[in-house]
């Protein structure tokens, strides 16, 4: 279980985050929303340590995240980039087992893991291929598929940050990655952080929604909670047309 | 077995091959299978029949000590390109191109106008300081929090080449005749006057480097990832990266000393073997660094027998391979600069 208390970020001295509190629990997906500049991505960066933080702290298992040795965290901690510029022609296999970097495994567990991750990802087809071949979205689950590599050995429910992981991705492949972040947090106990833009699949794939406003939190909860008309008028400076999907209570927004 | 499984057994076929071959090539006549014959003598100690004791002589102190140097810089120019080009995420990184080279030889000029009465290790001494204070400018200049740009990269290559050919030339102004032709042959590379002492210095520095960029592997093929990602998968990128650097400028600047300033070889050879096999650092270290021994040892064979009697100096005949296929390079890769 991670805990933000009291975070704080300055870039530039211009404040980005401030007075941020907010629990992300296992087994839970939560998604970071909030127009360009709110400062999801900043959280994103300040919960995997890539920016300096300014005042509070963010615990991991009771612990500042600080504190953790590297390896350790790593093998707990994962992060999807939003883009990842690889241009040498490693094939697609190589670039998955790269997320073998901080466990301990044999060549052979190694070569098993990076199978299961491929075929998780529905890329066993492209293993020999070579990355700066593929599609973006091809790419970006290459790239899934090696952050989920990493976290094979995770001793403690394994935290998987994802910065915009659908946006180089066609509609159904935008669900599927989804619906694995969804089954990874319900199924096999992952806190799984998400930042999107796309509000219904948040509503849709997220148990938990975080709007973020100039730096702070607004609104948390079931979409139903956080995305109230009222707060996307706040938020958004726009109206929303608000329908209801015909499956679930879940608000549709247009 | 596949094509890829024959490379290894067959560099290290090449490079026996290569050796005896560079060890009977000079103006003395001495058949490969004597030279065979007078290596084991002088490993052993013994002395075998069919070698002359003028041929074991000139074995011993003339073309040993000069095909060993030229394989040990071949293997650390070709290790240091291929980690440069890891670190700096480009594959023109290379010593030569990008300045190194000629901010070590700057600082070997320095030692050998200024102190003529300095001892070889002195010279390599300086040329590894002065070409690490080159790596580690011309890195601040080409990196952004963004990465590094080939652009800049390539641009601070020549400003820093450009600034350490005056220093040179003011040098070459103040020396003296003994000075001014060992600064001639520096600029061009040369393995023809190796000397034991320098043949061991390279040694244990390849021995060192190897030793540490295989331990770097896996760590390096995260870095291509980019900076955050490596970061990410546990990897402490700053230490990783000013340790290389600090390793990079040691085996240049040991082999600037020894041979002056030998281009291309740390270009050429880790592309070629990326084409047989693949980006992966793990493969791609130990197999440049026998490639380079191999093309190097190669290049200095034709340097002693192209113009034969006379000699040309070695650097020359690697930029005369090497040059072309780098703007080979660049024309495959134009869409990336412009």
């Amino acid at each position: 279980m991670i805990e933000i208390n009291h975070l704080s970020v300055r870039i530039d001295n211009k404040p980005v985050l401030t007075d941020i509190n907010l629990t992300i629990a296992a087994g839970k997906v939560t998604a970071l929303l909030g127009p360009n500049g709110a400062g999801k991505s900043t959280l994103l960066k300040s919960l995997c340590q890539e920016t300096d933080i300014d005042a509070g702290n963010i615990l991991l298992d009771n612990r500042p995240i600080h504190e953790w040795d590297r390896r350790e965290l790593a093998k707990t901690l994962a992060v999807l980039p939003q883009h990842a510029s690889l241009t040498f022609p490693f094939k697609v296999n190589e670039v998955v087992a790269m997320g073998l970097y901080p466990l301990s495994v044999s060549r052979s567990q190694g070569a098993q893991i990076v199978d299961q991750q491929l075929h998780r990802l529905d890329l066993l087809s492209l293993k020999y291929r070579s990355y700066p071949t593929l599609s973006g979205g091809e790419k970006q689950r290459v790239q899934l598929a090696r952050v989920l590599t990493q976290l094979q050995q995770a001793t403690r429910p394994p935290v998987l940050l994802l910065d915009e992981p659908t946006s180089a991705l066609d509609l159904a492949q935008q669900h599927r990655v989804l619906a694995l972040a969804k089954t990874l947090a319900h199924e096999h106990e992952y806190a799984v952080v998400l930042v999107l833009h796309d509000l219904n699949q948040a509503s849709r794939y997220a148990d938990n929604l975080v709007v973020l406003e100039r730096g702070q939190i607004v609104s948390q909860g079931d979409p139903i909670v956080a995305l109230s008309p009222e707060t996307i008028r706040q938020v958004w400076k726009y109206d929303p047309l608000v329908v209801k999907a015909p499956d679930t209570d879940i608000p549709l927004l247009f | 077995m596949n094509s890829q499984a024959w490379l290894l057994p067959g560099l290290i076929a090449l490079l026996v091959i290569t050796s005896i071959l560079s060890i009977s090539t000079g103006p003395l006549n001495i058949s490969p299978s004597t030279s065979f014959s007078a290596v084991i003598a002088w490993a052993t100690h013994y002395e075998l029949a069919g070698v002359a004791p003028h041929e074991q002589l000139v074995i011993n102190n003339v073309r040993l000590p000069r095909t060993l140097l030229a394989m040990a810089v071949g293997a650390i120019l070709a290790q240091c390109g291929a980690v440069m080009q890891g670190l700096f995420r480009n594959p023109l990184a290379d010593p030569g191109i990008i300045g190194v080279s000629s901010g070590a030889a700057l600082g070997a000029a320095i030692c050998i106008v200024m102190f003529p009465a300095a001892a070889q290790y002195w010279i390599a001494c300086s040329a590894f300081i002065a070409g690490l204070i080159t790596t580690l400018l011309v890195y601040r200049l080409a990196t952004s929090p963004t990465g590094t740009s080939v652009m800049l990269l390539l641009l601070s290559g020549v400003a820093v080449a450009a600034l350490a050919g005056a220093g040179i030339g003011v040098l070459t102004y103040m020396a003296n005749d003994m000075a001014l032709r060992d600064l001639t042959l520096w600029q061009m590379g040369s393995i023809a006057g190796a000397q034991w002492q320098y043949v061991i210095l390279a040694l244990v520095a390849l021995v060192l480097l190897s030793w540490h960029f295989n331990a770097s592997a896996g760590a390096l093929n995260a870095l291509l990832l980019g900076e955050s990602e490596a970061r990410h998968l546990g990897i402490d990128v700053d230490k990783l990266k000013y340790r290389l650097i600090l390793l990079c400028a040691l085996g240049v600047g040991i082999s600037v000393a020894a041979t002056g300033i030998i281009g291309f070889i740390g270009l050429v050879i880790p592309h070629l073997v990326r084409i047989l096999i693949g980006p992966d650092h793990k493969q791609l270290l130990p197999l440049s660094a026998l490639l380079g021994a191999v093309i190097l040892a190669l290049a200095d064979i034709g340097a002693r027998s192209l113009v034969a009697p006379s000699e040309l100096p070695v650097g020359l005949v690697t930029a005369l391979l090497g040059a072309p296929f780098f703007i080979f390079l660049l024309l495959k890769q134009r869409s990336r600069f412009l």
